[in-house]
Parts: C-alpha cells; structure tokens; sequence
C-alpha cells in the first residue's frame, strides 16, 4: 500500500487553470498546463510560475548551528553572510547524497534549509540524528511555507508589479524578507531551478493562492504563463542542474557527479570527508556526463550506454531539449570512459553516439 | 473529453483503424493518446513491406515525457508510413486522425476486425 498524495494549497488553481495532475515524489503536482515546450519557451523568453510548494523547509537555530551545519553539509556554512544562500550536498559517511539542499542564512545563529520534496523527513531525521552535544534545533516547517518559483527574464518585471519589496539590490542567490501582494513576511530569493533569471518566493502556506493569482495577473501582459513539472525538469536539464535521485543519491557522490566544487576539504571534518577525499584524488569509479544526440529518439533513464560492445553506464535523465531542438541528458559512465568520444547510447535496438558536453546547454 | 470520430474502429491502446472496402487500413493513435503524451517529438515508423502480426509493436511514438509503443491493431503489411511525421511529428497533437495517420496497411486476416471496437465502444473505455 502506497501512501495517500498530497497537496500543495495551490491544488485547486492548478486544476481550475488546465494542470494535469500526476503524482510526483508523495504529491499531486501539475506535470504541464498547455504544453511542456510551450511552458518551457515561455520561461526561456518570458516567464513561467512554478508552485514549489512540494519542496520542504527546515529551519535550523541556536548557538551552534553554522558549527553543526558545517559539520552535515559538503559546502562551507559558517561563512554564508546573512541575506545570503548557498547550494550544497549532505552526504553519508561513504560519500553517497542524502540530498542537495539550499542553505539560507537567516541570522547569524538561524538559517532556513530548502529540501527535495521526497527526501524531507529524511534530512529532517538524518540532521536531528547528528546534532550531538551542539547546542541547536532543527525545526520541521515543510507544512508552514509554500514556495513558488517565479523564472524567466521578465520575471523580475512581473514581481516588481506585485511587491514594494527592492529587487534590483538583491544579488544572486540573496534574498530579502518582504510583502508580494499584500502577505508579507514571504521570503524572496533570487535563485531557481531553470538557468534562466529570476526568484524563488517562501511564502506563507495559507496565503500562497492569493500571491500566485496576484502574479499570474500582473504578469500575464508580460507573457507569464504557469509551468509544471514537466518544463522544470526539462529546464533544469538544459541547465545541467542535477535532480535527487538521478544525477545525485544515495549511490552517487557529489564528486561523481561533478558538484566537487561544492565539497570543501578545506573544513577539518564533517560526514563523508574521508570518502569523498579519495574519491577525488584517486578519481571516481564513476562519474556523470551530459550529452546531446543527434538524432530524434529520445535516450530515457536506464538507456544502457557503451565503448564499442563493452556496457559501459547508464543514462541518469533523458528529454528533448526545446532550445536545442535535440535530445539531451545524463549518463553514469565507468572512470575511463567519461571523456570518451565514442560512446554509444541503445534505444530500443539503436545505435545512436553520445556527443559529450562539457558545458551546459544554456547559460 | 476527447475526440473519438464514430466512422473509425478503435483498440483499447489507443490506436485507430480506418479500413476501406479493397482490404487497405489506415492507422493513427487517437486524440486521447496524444494528450496523454503530450508534446510529441518523435515517430518511428516501420518501413514498406514490414509486417507485423496482430498486437505487434509496429512503430514508437515518443513525446518529450515519455516513448510509448504503438501496437498493430490487426495482421497487416505496410503499403505506406506518413513520411510527414518526420519533419512535423506535432502533426500527432493536431490533427490525430487527419494530417498524423502512421501507416497505410494491407489487412491480412480481415476476420480480425471483429474483434476492434467501434467508437462507443472505445469511448466506454475513457
């Protein structure tokens, strides 16, 4: 028996507003509206809102918490500036993910975590688990807050018309406190999931509705169109942003799948430092790569990838890139291997090459 | 609700079969199927003279979220696949019974069309 899906408040606007509704990661979440390019285009050249909400928040306080983070997290915590946010991995002892995370700092001694939406009891656990002698609490407020995010290069346009708040002073991955259509006390950042500009918005559960129709509003003159799941994934993707449980779990360390510069062995100690160390002077087992096909068929997770007839790795996540026009996605392929200019991907009996890509596909 | 056309026949995966009166068919996937897909990116169809039994995988129809086959309705040799889903397989999402028919069939064994569903019948399975 399966778990009972949630929903985020905004469930009855997603299906008043087209959404199809699938499950995703315990939630019903809208996976598109009119159409995943379509929703992806707008993002790219317009603008796109996103509900969030799935993701969790745990807040975490107390004299010691930049020490104890500093201790869980792969990435430095102690030197985050307040109004400041960084991206990082939590790992286990043998160096595989427990997830990615964003860090907010919130005050010197408090700082706001982001979680993926099916790993959020876990961290929750897995941190209070590590708490130790330091003096700290990790508050579980994944019921508390709704997110939104707000992407595309006329995003920041849009929000202007819904808050006071400044936007032009809060810099890349900062953020503010401020009201966005009358609720204040939401969260603002500038941050996001996509590789184009724009905010991430935390916001009051219960007043989450009111602030994404405010938005949709004043933004529908800019071309703002809601986007699902669908177009974020696909987003994220051209932006070779990794996605828990695919490019990064469990069995694949943040050194495998090239986030090493999230992982600072310059701090003494904290979980899975000695695993990843030699993992990254011995070089992982390994690692992931991101690719384009030239060809249409996509190369879906699982897609077994080879050197000549050797099996070699597998494909992580797969989609059809609305910028490219082409298949994109990622495969975990064998030390060796992972600079190889002649892999091939199976689909469905096909052959195709792997064109390896050692930048993003948008920037 | 989607569309099912009453002068076509049906399979419960979501193809539809046209067949005329000198034992040719022709096959599409339904306007059900392509919402479910969604954005269709993608379809691999079968080369002239293939042949394929009854519930055959004769082709792959692939949209940006997932690929799904495509199952021959009836024993059949292909006579034609619609060379313009090539360069616009969103033909599928627009015209599913018109401008995306797939393949054009020699119907092999036409005691096979009774077991297809008509439109209500398809419908019934919504």
């Amino acid at each position: 028996m399966s778990a009972p899906l949630s929903r985020t408040p905004l469930f009855a606007l997603h299906v008043e507003l087209g959404g199809r509704i699938v499950p995703f990661a315990g939630w019903e979440m809208p996976v598109q509206y009119t159409g995943i390019i379509e929703e992806h285009m707008a993002v790219r050249r317009t603008a796109g809102l996103f509900d969030v909400s799935h993701m969790g928040e745990a807040r975490v306080r107390g004299r010691d918490a930049a020490k104890f983070l500093d201790g869980v997290m792969t990435n430095e915590m102690s030197t985050i500036k307040v109004g400041m946010a960084r991206y990082t991995v939590m790992c286990q002892p043998d160096g595989g993910c427990v997830d990615d995370l964003i860090v907010y700092r919130l005050a010197e001694d408090e700082f706001l975590i982001c979680l993926n939406a099916s790993n959020a009891p876990k961290d929750i656990a897995w941190m209070r688990a590590h708490i130790g002698a330091h003096q700290v609490e990790v508050l579980d407020e994944c019921a508390a807050w709704a997110q939104l995010a707000l992407q595309g290069p006329r995003a920041e346009a849009i929000l202007a018309l819904a808050t006071a708040t400044p936007l032009a002073s809060i810099k890349r991955f900062g953020f503010v406190f401020g009201e966005v259509a009358g609720v204040t006390g939401c969260l603002i950042s500038r941050t996001g999931y996509t590789g184009s500009p724009g905010f991430e918005i935390y916001l009051p559960a219960a007043s989450a509705e009111k602030v994404a129709r405010a938005l949709l509003a004043a933004g529908k003159p800019h071309g703002l169109v809601p986007a699902g799941l669908g177009a974020r994934d696909s987003l994220r993707l051209e932006a070779n942003y990794p996605l828990y449980g695919h490019e990064i779990s469990e069995q694949i360390s943040p050194i495998q799948a090239g986030l090493g510069w999230t992982v600072k062995f310059t701090k003494p100690e904290f979980i899975g430092r000695e695993a990843l160390h030699r993992q990254a002077q011995g070089g992982p087992v390994s690692s992931v790569v991101l690719f384009s096909l030239d060809d249409r068929r996509i190369a879906r997770q699982g897609a077994v990838v080879y050197s000549g007839e050797t099996p070699v790795g597998e494909v992580l996540s797969g989609t059809q890139s609305p910028i490219l026009g082409k298949p994109i996605g990622t495969a975990l392929v064998a030390a060796g291997h992972a600079a190889s200019a002649t892999l091939t991907v199976d689909i469905r009996g096909h052959r195709i090459p792997l064109r390896l890509s050692a930048e993003p596909f948008v920037k | 609700m989607s569309n099912v056309p009453a002068d076509l026949h049906y399979t419960k995966d979501h193809e539809w079969i046209k067949v005329a009166a000198d034992g040719t068919a022709v096959i599409g996937i339904t306007d059900h199927a392509q919402a479910a897909l969604g954005d269709v990116t993608f379809v691999d169809l079968p080369k002239v003279g293939a042949a394929f039994n009854h519930g055959d995988v004769f082709g792959t129809v692939e949209s940006v979220k997932a690929a799904s086959d495509l199952y021959s309705p009836v024993s059949c040799e292909i006579l034609e696949a619609n060379a313009d889903l090539n360069n616009s397989p969103d033909l599928v999402n627009r015209e599913p019974y018109g401008g995306a028919w797939m393949i054009k069939v020699k119907v092999k064994n036409p005691a096979e069309l009774g077991a297809l569903l008509d439109a209500a019948g398809y419908a019934a399975t919504l």
